[in-house]
């Protein structure tokens, strides 16, 4: 097992008010199996125990899938692994005395909140304004009355996918979030349940999404190479043909 | 001994449910606006039930600790939900998957809250896909279905390895669609420190704001804790690294009776650990069971290459000891073995404590892609973490622990010892007995959130007359003052052993005593060690930064302060239940074969524990376990 030897320029920022700055840490003898995080984890404990602030970091599940992760790590949202979150990134893609900089995904509507720590509610608010069907506990049919063909169902889950971390909004040159919200659209556009509330569902969100600062897409394609689930730039194609269908319908 | 009554219905057990629901007071719709309930967590349970609450009109303040309610711990589950659909036609029914579930957790569990559990499953899956939750379909458009351990049915639906995320998005849209009714306040990053109990009865909560530092009062006409379970007191789980039994303890310190805390759930295919820096394990899918297959060497200290172990000189130790049900025997029994085929020195990989998962015989019969569409995100996942790719070697992987059976006692409406309080998901201790089938635990999350606590806690609401109280109550001060005192006495110690360093020791040390195997030496050891690591805990801890900002250590202090002291009733009510069942398996207790040898003469009950103070001895309280419709027999899956 080899151990590598680290030079990291980590964003430091006291809380949301204050300036930010780079500050370098060496990280010694980091086992090349272990994390990302796990490496963070180390640096941590070392400035623990010198009574510094550790680097402040959200994280949770670190297999991935629960989208409380990530940082701008050397200039790309979650580091240089395809679909690949930050917790899921080992540190044997790294090579000895590599130079790592890590900073906090940037963006207007989802500001720093402290180090790498971003305030994402944004997002929540944005599937408040419908992303959902209106079914009321109870009301449902039995599951089966109602059949979804395979590929559909696949399609919907691809969308679904989504685990909201915000890297498509960090990776865009525009700040758009616009693969985010047309995940989601996409997810309820392609099953049978989504059809009554589909172009009511559409307007909301995109005008949630106007509202909460999010920039337009320019077709770069940046939030589709950042984002660890594979989501596609077609979703923002069918949100872009339902918006322009609901503009024309009302 | 005090004998706790959980106020099961009258009535035969498959009318106990409805039976229960038309008896049962209602509140009038133009009345339950005036009523406000706290839920703290936003997982499947937290979620469905604060988002139902809502619907039928209460005014619903929904909490958690997470930066969004998306990231409750639930998404993380994988491999699938159970419902007695009978879907496959291959003899299902809710009387199956009520036996199933009693016998999966070694007859230590209540037949009531089982039998309903079993009764409600159908719907859970109605309402999911209403929702627009993508479950494996089949080309004919229908609902696809697999297997879980423990049964011999399929009736496990399932959306690729990622079954708890797209459940909980549907449970989080839910809720989010009644923030946007207006129904629900969200209140995100803030942890639950303290339970308000005013007159006997639960009226608020105190969290801590996460970002500013500031603890805040909430008050309620109830308080609902769907907080997760403590699997986390192991330091290495499958656990999110935020899983803690924090809001769960420190209502058990306000009077709520905690049940069981000795039956954890070790789940027998993880990942293995790797190395000193470790922060977690990481879970590959019991599903995974149903096509990969489970072997060690013949013989021992063999440290081939799996790949380069003949066929013959294999042993399917599962398949071999428990032909009925293969690879596919519950978890404890599974995770049992491996330890065992491992402890006799037939593991592989670095450390000898591994054993092979293999999919070479599925991929040969069913080709690779059929495998990838049913767990592609798992092999990627074990692929990531490991380097090693699954499609061409064997996994390894070795137990690790994944749940909690035991959390706060709770009687059939699922209220806790403290009237007011009611507990949901894994943090009750109800239906899982002493092992907790898989697929079960999404189940019981959304069966408690959706359906049960919307029929029983109208009724508790319906049936109390609730004087006004608001957070100006001498109780909320005093609660706030406690909240920050303990705050600044952790800030204060600056000592020189970080959290983590205590977290991790207390963690060994009870995955060394307290684990997959326990016996009265052990524990006994573990109960004079802990009190000492706890005190030098309060003597030597550092935490740095300061209490009015986001200070993620102080976060981790708290919860580790924690763990320390319901650790040692972990082990307390592991010494004192002198039988092995489920995943408490006492090594002096087993049958001539090695099994798990119950003693239902004297432990047929439900151990729920009475807090008496930190290093004061709690108290026993007793739930009488009896089978009417079920026979006690010893478990067999030979
Ligand atoms: C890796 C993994 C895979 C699994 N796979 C399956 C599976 O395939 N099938 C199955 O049936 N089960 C599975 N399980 C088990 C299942 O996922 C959990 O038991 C279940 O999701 C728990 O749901 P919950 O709603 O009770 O709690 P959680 O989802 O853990 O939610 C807890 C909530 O409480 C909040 N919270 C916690 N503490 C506090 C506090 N102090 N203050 C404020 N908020 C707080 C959190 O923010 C969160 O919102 C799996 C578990 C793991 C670990
Ligand atoms: S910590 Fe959950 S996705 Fe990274």
């Amino acid at each position: 097992m080899s151990k590598l030897d680290l030079t990291l320029k980590v964003w430091r920022q006291k809380d949301a008010n204050s300036p930010g700055k780079f500050e370098i840490y060496l990280a010694r003898g980091i086992d090349e199996d272990a994390s990302f995080l796990e490496m963070l984890d180390v640096i941590n404990e070392e400035l623990t125990q010198k009574g510094q602030d550790p680097i402040a970091f959200d994280h949770d599940c670190r297999e991935g899938i629960c989208g409380t992760c990530g940082a701008v790590v050397n200039g790309r949202a979650h580091g240089p692994l395809k679909t690949t979150t930050l917790c899921q990134l080992h540190m044997r893609h790294f090579k000895n005395n590599d130079t790592i900089v890590i900073e906090p995904f940037r963006s207007r509507a989802i500001p720093v909140v402290r180090d790498l720590v971003i305030d994402r509610s944004a997002f929540d608010r944005v599937i408040a304004a419908g992303g959902y069907i209106s079914v009321r506990t109870g009301s449902a049919p039995e599951a089966n009355s109602m059949l979804v063909p395979k590929q559909d169902s696949e399609k919907g889950f691809d969308s679904a996918q989504c685990i909201g971390c915000a890297a498509c909004v960090a990776a865009c040159p525009n700040a758009s979030a616009m693969l985010f919200v047309s995940a989601k659209i996409s997810h309820l556009a392609v099953l049978p349940q989504g059809q009554p509330e589909r172009l009511k569902r559409v307007v909301k969100m995109v005008h949630a999404m106007d509202k909460e600062g999010f920039g337009n897409c320019s077709n770069e394609y940046e939030c589709e190479a950042a984002c660890p689930k594979g989501i596609k730039v077609a979703n923002i194609n069918l949100m872009n043909r339902d918006f322009f269908k609901a503009n024309l319908t009302t | 001994m005090p004998v706790l009554d959980a106020k099961i219905p009258e009535g035969p057990l498959e009318e106990k449910w409805s039976n229960y629901k038309f008896k049962s007071k209602l509140v009038n719709p133009t009345n339950r606006r005036k009523h406000t309930i706290i839920v703290v967590g936003t997982g499947l349970a937290g979620s469905a039930a604060a988002a139902t609450l809502a619907e039928q009109g209460y005014q619903v303040k929904a909490f958690t600790m997470h930066d969004s309610p998306r990231r409750a711990h639930s998404i993380a589950a994988q491999g699938g939900i159970n419902a007695a659909k009978n879907y496959c036609n291959d003899g299902d029914s809710v009387r199956r998957l009520f036996y199933d579930t009693i016998k999966g957790g070694d007859f230590r569990s209540r037949e009531a809250n089982v039998h309903r559990l079993a009764e409600i499953s159908a719907n859970i899956i109605d309402q999911c896909v209403a929702q627009g939750v993508p479950f494996a379909r089949e080309y004919s458009g229908y609902l696809e279905n697999r297997s879980f351990g423990g049964t011999q049915v399929s009736r496990t639906f399932y959306a690729k390895g990622q079954t708890g995320q797209q459940l909980l998005l549907g449970a989080y849209s839910a809720l989010m669609k009644e923030v946007d009714n207006g129904n629900v306040t969200l209140y995100t990053r803030r942890e639950m420190v303290d339970l308000v109990v005013i007159d006997g009865i639960a009226r608020g909560i105190i969290v801590r704001n996460e970002i500013t530092g500031k603890i805040e009062s909430y008050a309620a006409d109830a308080v609902l804790l769907a907080t997760g379970g403590y699997t986390n007191v192991f330091f290495l789980s499958t656990n999110a690294m935020g899983c803690n039994v924090t809001a769960a303890w420190r209502a058990h310190k306000k009077g709520a009776l905690f049940a069981n805390p000795c039956y954890t759930q070790i789940h027998p295919t993880c990942i293995p650990v790797h190395g000193e820096y470790q922060s977690k394990l990481t879970l590959m899918s019991e599903s995974l069971r149903n096509d990969g297959r489970v072997w060690v060497p013949k013989v021992k200290e063999d440290r081939r290459p799996p790949h380069l172990i003949p066929e013959a000189e294999r042993d399917y130790f599962l398949e071999r000891k428990y032909p009925s049900f293969g690879n596919l025997v519950p978890r404890d029994l599974a995770s049992r073995n491996v330890k065992e085929q491992c402890d006799q020195g037939k593991g592989l990989g670095s450390t000898g404590f591994a054993v092979c998962l293999d999919f070479s015989e599925s991929i040969k019969r069913l080709g690779a892609d059929v495998i990838r569409s049913r767990y592609e995100n798992l092999f990627e996942m074990y692929e990531k973490i490991t380097g090693s790719d699954p499609y061409k070697e064997p996994m390894l992987i070795y137990p690790a622990p994944h749940y909690a059976m035991g959390g706060l006692w709770v009687d059939y409406d699922l209220m806790s010892t403290v009237p007011g309080l009611f507990v949901l998901g894994e943090a009750n201790f109800s239906d899982h007995g002493a092992n907790r089938l898989g697929a079960s635990a999404l189940m019981q999350g959304l069966a408690d959130g959706y359906f049960v606590i919307p029929s029983t806690l109208p009724n508790y609401i319906a049936g109390s007359s609730l004087s006004q109280v608001t957070t100006d109550h001498p109780a909320f001060k005093q609660a706030e003052e406690d909240a920050s005192k303990k705050i600044k006495q952790l800030l204060g110690i600056k000592g020189k052993k970080t959290v983590d360093a205590f977290h991790r020791e207390l963690g060994l040390l009870l995955w060394d005593k307290c684990g997959m195997a326990r016996n009265e030496e052990g524990l006994t050891e573990a109960l004079k060690k802990i009190p000492e690591i706890r005190q030098e805990f309060w003597e030597n801890v550092t935490v740095s930064g300061s209490e009015g900002e986001l200070n993620q250590t102080l976060e981790r202090a708290g919860r580790v302060a924690d763990f320390l002291e319901f650790g040692e009733l972990m082990v307390q009510d592991a010494l004192h239940r002198r039988e092995s069942c489920g995943g408490h398996f006492r090594e002096e207790c087993q049958t001539p074969d090695g099994e798990a040898a119950r003693n239902d003469d004297q432990f047929c009950y439900v151990g729920a524990w009475g807090f008496n103070g930190v290093d004061a001895a709690p108290t026993l309280h007793k739930e009488p376990l009896t089978f009417e419709s079920v026979p006690l027999t010893q478990r067999s899956y030979r």
